[in-house]
């Protein structure tokens, strides 16, 4: 398969970017996305241009590394995939692709297609975590949970902190993200411990980082690659406004 | 490290979706009030100006007037804030993007149809608010002759529909989102509430836009 790349190159962070267009040749409809601009860099290597920086890890999908714009989409058109896990087989041959970077005034530009996403760690500093010391295993029996209550913790907990609802987001907000963080704690009766103060000091951090504020527009959840529902903002909400009216 | 309530993005949110919904209900009582002058089951003359009368004068709804209008300038001025402070996140836009793959045209176009709804109000409140309460109705004999007056004109009547139709459009994404806001998302309601927004979003559009295209072609 052929393909017409147009790629925002940017030099580093204060560097003015624009889109530049490449072709790339012969690549098997097998190939993931990744691998595409792995052949791409090849060939730039080949003619000793700079190449093109991407995020990347484990490529398997899990670790939320991967990022990338891809015609107008968060990590491309398929659905409920990240982008390592996306290949070229879900384009035509001959087709233009767009790539650009996750785009948000809280994920500044590195180099090209990296942005830096730290911003989401320091929302999961402020409050994503238990402090209290948990002890030896208890008796499994002692602390019942309902299976419904596990699986929804263990929903919000697939959040992978890529970023893609930032990206999505016409507003750039965070909510998704921060809420799946909040959620995962909600549901299970160890979280409910400090779930006041986590929501609260959470969404203080979220709006210090300059993300926009969230309009429920629902795009978040469609372009998830792992499938965050909004019903977790709708329960962060909840939190947030049992929360900030209790506090002190 | 907690914030005031209403200060932070949540707290806004929640501002938007009190308000909305109370202008919501304003909305309702207008539309049922417009219905009066259909005349379905009455003389219309008689029950609108009745009705009108009865908004004019009662003691509550004079006071629930200045809660209107602060519901109106919250609304506004919040939503025009938001908006501001969401298209500064992102100040590099996208160069090519697809946002009708993942939200609703209505989803995204809150601040378009907000902004057109807000230019209808103004036109709206000098055709009858201000005619009524400062004009002595422009030298007509009753509130029900003011509306067949404006209502006789083509110009009006287009822009009168169009403007119910872009209120619709709000609607239609105002309402379901007022209760996610609030939290209100359960798996059961949902349904409901998505139905609950379409249908009261086409009752709205279709039920405004027919009163006043049965005025023009009943003169």
């Amino acid at each position: 398969m052929d393909f017409t790349l147009k790629i925002w190159r940017q030099e580093n962070a204060t560097a003015k970017g624009s889109q530049q267009e490449y072709k790339v040749k012969d690549i098997s409809s097998d190939t993931s996305f990744l691998e595409m601009l792995d052949a791409l860099n090849q060939q730039l290597v080949e003619k000793g241009e700079d190449v093109i920086s991407f995020d990347n890890d484990c490529r398997e999908g899990v670790c939320g590394t991967c990022s990338l714009y891809i015609n107008g989409e968060a990590h491309g058109p398929k659905k409920l995939v990240t982008t390592c896990q996306l290949y070229m087989r879900s384009f035509t041959d001959g087709q233009t692709i767009y790539i650009e970077p996750f785009r948000a005034n809280a994920f500044p530009v590195i180099k090209d297609l990296v942005v830096d996403r730290s911003a989401l760690d320091r929302i999961q500093q402020a409050g994503g975590y238990t402090s209290f010391n948990t002890g030896s295993a208890p008796e499994a029996n002692a602390m019942p949970i309902a299976k419904e209550d596990a699986a929804a913790a263990f929903d919000a907990a697939e959040c992978i902190g890529c970023g893609a609802c930032v990206a999505t987001c016409k507003n750039a907000s965070a909510m998704l993200y921060v809420s799946a963080k909040v959620s995962q704690f909600a549901y299970l009766p160890q979280g409910k411990v400090e779930a006041a103060e986590r929501v609260l000091n959470m969404v203080a951090q979220m709006d210090t980082e300059g993300f926009g504020n969230c309009t429920n527009t629902g795009a978040c959840e469609v372009e998830c690659p792992k499938g965050i529902s909004i019903k977790n903002i709708a329960r962060m909400n909840r939190e947030f406004m049992c929360a900030s009216l209790t506090s002190e | 490290m907690s914030k005031g309530i209403f200060s932070g993005s949540i707290g806004r949110k929640f501002v938007m979706s009190l308000s909305g919904l109370f202008l919501i209900t304003f909305i309702v009582i207008h539309l049922l009030i417009n219905a009066f002058s259909l005349g379905l089951c009455w003389d219309g003359r008689a029950l609108f100006n009745a009705g009108s009368h009865f908004m004019a004068t009662n003691p509550f709804i004079q006071i629930m007037q200045y809660v209107l209008a602060l519901g109106f300038i919250i609304h506004i001025i919040m939503g025009i804030r938001l908006t501001i402070q969401n298209n500064a996140a992102r100040s590099v836009k996208y160069t090519h993007n697809n946002p009708g793959a993942n939200s609703s045209f209505s989803s995204r176009s809150m601040i378009i149809t907000g902004i057109l709804i807000l230019l209808f109000l103004v036109l709206h409140i000098k055709d009858f608010f201000i005619e009524i309460k400062f004009n002595e109705l422009g030298g007509l004999p009753s509130d029900y002759d003011l509306l067949l007056a404006v209502f006789s004109q083509p110009l009006f009547v287009g822009l009168y529909v169009f403007a119910f139709i872009v209120l619709g459009i709000h609607l239609n994404h105002g309402f379901q989102s007022a209760f996610q806001t609030l939290g209100l998302n359960h798996k059961k309601y949902n349904p409901i509430i998505k139905g609950a927004s379409v249908l009261f979003c086409i009752v709205v559009a279709v039920g405004f836009s027919s009163i006043a295209l049965f005025h023009f072609f009943n003169v």
